[in-house]
């Protein structure tokens, strides 16, 4: 690995007359996009069994409409949205009901799941395609609810909540995020250059939905092809523009692509909706236009597998409820040197210990990562360096937090601003005493909400 | 391999995000600074002789060997490997005079290592920078020893074997620059060569060891502060690059502000924390009875650093300006 390479970046930047669109702070992690950025799609064949968490979702489970036994077709609902912030669940498959079972999920705890045999048949039970120019917004909001599509973008808030603001805030601009900062992760740079028009319809779907005039799809600079091909796309649209973003971790991060694309600040404990702005990810941009035009739910999650770890790494089509297991074999399996399962990019991904765990509607990546990619440096104590002060995007002292968080001072922390931690990881990787800083801080940080939580229930 | 079941037969890793990282270390940050002091080694050797690589050599030795002793008798691990003692030893060397006597700068170690960071909890705790720390206790114990200057044995020029900054405080007279910036005038050690710290120091900066915003802020400082009195009074003040040039202004500007721990961490404290270094030091060198005042400059601002840190926390992100 060219690990040399990363040394000293974050200082360079400082004298560089570069005036791409950026916000402050941030690091450059070696992107390690090569291994897949030249892959197309693949389509992975139906597993014989496939899992699917009721919880695919923030918010409340969807709630199992089907019993053991029951047949499905695919794109039948299998469990129902419960409640405003939940989403409902079809069957990405056709076969039968084994069983509702609690099973192993990718984000760590067992969830209650639904496991499907799946048979040979192709029976599709489809929603009636609308016509994108004369669709109502409450129609396309009414679609992105009932196609079940969820937030691609990690924390996989039910998409339509998103699209849905209060009518007090006024919205200005709908952003689409283009960026993927996390190394590896080849899926949303596959989408723009594969489903270049896709992609944009759904964006122009989204204007619709919440009634805005301009559109802005965000991409990092070190894309340049995408860069090019939406360009040319968005010729015709001319209320849309392509922002070309510096290359830095995090810049897809919502508060910095905000930063970047209109200047505006979102405050902490604020949306994006309270400085005028609507944002989703590319494969939901795709989720909604394949929704509303083709009438399909969302069964299916794209997803890159890579890393040095495995031995044939692609960027992949696959069911949601595929077990991590087989996706692996399908991708030739893993090396010897093999030490760290991840799923989701490898500065906010969760680390995998079962592999019956199953992929969800917001897996965006498998990786595979060796030894040499982990870190494994000796921790030291503090040495006061600053770095990690540097580079934190959102002006915090991860220093302090983590220590303030050790000590057990949450109070402290508190004040500090501990909550507004988005927990990018970007102090970790950048302290040369290698602290855990944002391990600690998210240990604070839930103590210091539930504080929070006893507090307003006093 | 394949994984086909739920237990694959690879040892697993289960830390938590992030899963990377710099690839920074301690240890290599470390070694970055002796790598980068290797320069100004090497000009007090051409310009004082090969005798005084004993003195650095005593120095680093009793560095280590002071570390190594104090984390023994404590019963801490042995930490010497992370190369902190060793740049401890190399800048408190290089702050010494030509031909120091060598008991005295072990003397000057132990103290530097035993009292400058060990009694605060030894590497990330220390207040002060340890060879100021070893260096001030050497000028209060042997105050006429440390103030002896041998003249370079290049001199060609020199008639005085003061330092530039003691023949102007004293005798009006303001070195010219050329041997100043090659390091031909008498001084400390590693002190004399603007060009051989230099190198070190941006060596360091573009590598990422050191931030750009202390030295930038010291030197500004300088120019500032000395460029109003010179501008006033030419005759009465040096110039501002004599005083830039002068004693150990820039090595303490690249080696000593510079040091990680006891420096601000805040971007807007390592401003003030070099202004502040700065000022001190042309207080110090035109109104003080001192020719030089880079050590108390830097000392004192060491003292502060905890309340500059408070005082200079960003804004964070979103919150009202
Ligand atoms: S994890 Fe939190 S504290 Fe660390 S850099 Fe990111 S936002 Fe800042
Ligand atoms: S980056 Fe690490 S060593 Fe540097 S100040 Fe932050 S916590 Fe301390």
């Amino acid at each position: 690995m060219s690990s040399n390479a990363v040394y000293s970046k974050i200082e360079i930047d400082m004298f560089s007359f570069n005036h791409t669109k950026t916000f402050k702070g941030g690091i450059h992690p070696s992107d390690q996009k090569v291994l897949t950025e030249n892959l197309s799609f693949e389509v992975m064949p139906n597993p014989k069994q496939i899992t699917i968490p009721l919880t695919q979702h923030l918010g409340k489970p969807a709630k199992p409409i089907v019993k053991k036994g029951s047949e499905v077709k695919v794109g039948e609902i299998i469990a129902e949205q419960n409640g405003f912030i939940s989403s409902p669940i079809h069957s990405p498959v056709a076969g039968k009901v084994l069983k509702i079972i609690a099973s192993a999920t990718v984000i760590g705890f067992p969830k209650d799941a639904i496991v499907i045999e799946s048979s040979e048949a192709n029976e599709h039970v489809l929603m009636s395609p609308l016509d994108p120019e004369t669709v109502t917004p409450q129609e396309i909001r009414d679609r992105v609810r009932d196609a079940g599509i969820v937030g691609q973008g990690g924390a996989a808030f039910p998409t339509y909540v998103k699209l849905s603001p209060p009518p007090d805030k006024k919205i200005d601009v709908a952003i689409l995020n283009g960026c993927e900062c996390e190394p590896y992760l080849t899926r949303d740079y596959r989408y723009m250059l594969e489903r270049t028009d896709d992609l944009i319809s759904g964006l122009r779907l989204i204007m619709k939905a919440v009634g805005v005039e301009k559109g802005a799809i965000g991409v990092e600079d070190n894309k340049p092809e995408a860069i090019n091909k939406l360009k040319k796309a968005v010729k015709k649209h001319s209320n849309i523009s392509v922002e070309v973003l510096k290359t830095k971790y995090p810049q897809g991060a919502e508060k910095m692509l905000i930063k970047a694309v209109t200047g505006k600040e979102v405050p902490p404990g604020k949306l994006p909706f309270d400085v005028g702005v609507v944002i989703q990810n590319i494969g939901t941009a795709i989720a909604i236009n394949d929704a509303v035009v083709k009438g399909e739910p969302q069964l299916t999650a794209a997803l890159t597998v890579s890393g040095l770890g495995i031995n044939k790494p692609k960027n992949l089509i696959v069911p949601i409820g595929t077990p991590l297991a087989e996706i692996l074999d399908y991708c030739g399996g893993v090396k010897e040197n093999a030490a760290k399962v991840i799923v989701g990019g490898p500065m906010m991904g969760v680390a995998q210990y079962d592999f019956s765990a199953p992929v969800m509607k917001a897996t965006s990546g498998i990786l595979v990562l060796t030894e040499d990619e982990v870190n494994d440096h000796e921790e030291t104590p503090c040495l006061r360096c600053g770095k990690c002060v540097d580079a934190c995007p959102l002006n915090l002292t991860p220093t302090k937090l983590a220590r303030l968080s050790s000590l057990e001072k949450f109070e402290e922390a508190e004040q500090l601003g501990i909550t507004v931690c988005m927990e990018c990881g970007t102090c970790t990787y950048t302290c040369p005493a290698n602290i855990p800083l944002v391990q600690w801080i998210r240990f604070g940080k839930q103590k210091v909400m539930a504080l929070q939580r006893e507090r307003q229930t006093i | 391999m394949e994984i086909t079941t739920a237990n694959p037969t690879f040892k697993l890793e289960l830390t938590s995000s992030p899963h990377v990282h710099s690839r920074w270390s301690t240890k290599q940050a470390m070694w970055f600074v002796v790598l980068a002091l290797i320069p100004a080694l090497i000009s007090a050797v051409i310009f004082f002789g090969p005798y005084q690589l004993l003195i650095i050599l005593t120095s680093v030795l009793f560095c280590a060997a002071t570390e190594f002793a104090v984390k023994k008798i404590r019963k801490r691990k042995i930490t010497v490997d992370d190369g902190s003692a060793i740049i401890t030893g190399l800048l408190l060397g290089l702050i010494l005079p030509p031909n120091f006597s060598l008991s005295s700068t072990a003397i000057g170690a132990v103290f530097a290592i035993a009292i400058g960071k060990e009694i605060f909890g030894g590497l990330g705790y220390n207040i002060f920078n340890p060879a100021l720390i070893g260096r001030a206790f050497l000028q209060a114990a042997f105050p006429v020893a440390i103030t002896t200057w041998t003249q370079p044995s290049y001199a060609v020029d020199t008639v005085t074997s003061a330092t530039p900054l003691a023949a102007f405080k004293f005798d009006k007279v303001v070195t010219s620059i050329e041997p100043m910036f090659l390091g031909n005038v008498g001084g400390s050690l590693g002190e004399t060569s603007a060009l051989a710290i230099l190198i070190g120091g941006i060596f360091l900066i573009i590598i990422g060891v050191v931030n750009y915003r202390i030295p930038l802020a010291m030197i500004l400082g300088m120019i500032l502060f000395a460029g109003i009195f010179w501008i006033i009074d030419p005759v009465k003040y040096p110039n501002p690059l004599f005083q830039l040039f002068a004693g150990g202004f820039l090595f303490g500007t690249f080696f000593m502000a510079t040091d990680w721990v006891t420096s601000p961490i805040t971007s807007k404290g390592m401003w003030v924390f070099g202004f502040g270094i700065a000022l001190l030091v042309f207080l110090i060198r035109v109104f003080g009875g001192l020719p030089e005042g880079v050590m108390y400059a830097i000392l004192i601002m060491n003292s502060i650093v905890p309340i500059i840190n408070r005082y200079t926390r960003p804004r964070i992100f979103g919150e009202a300006k």
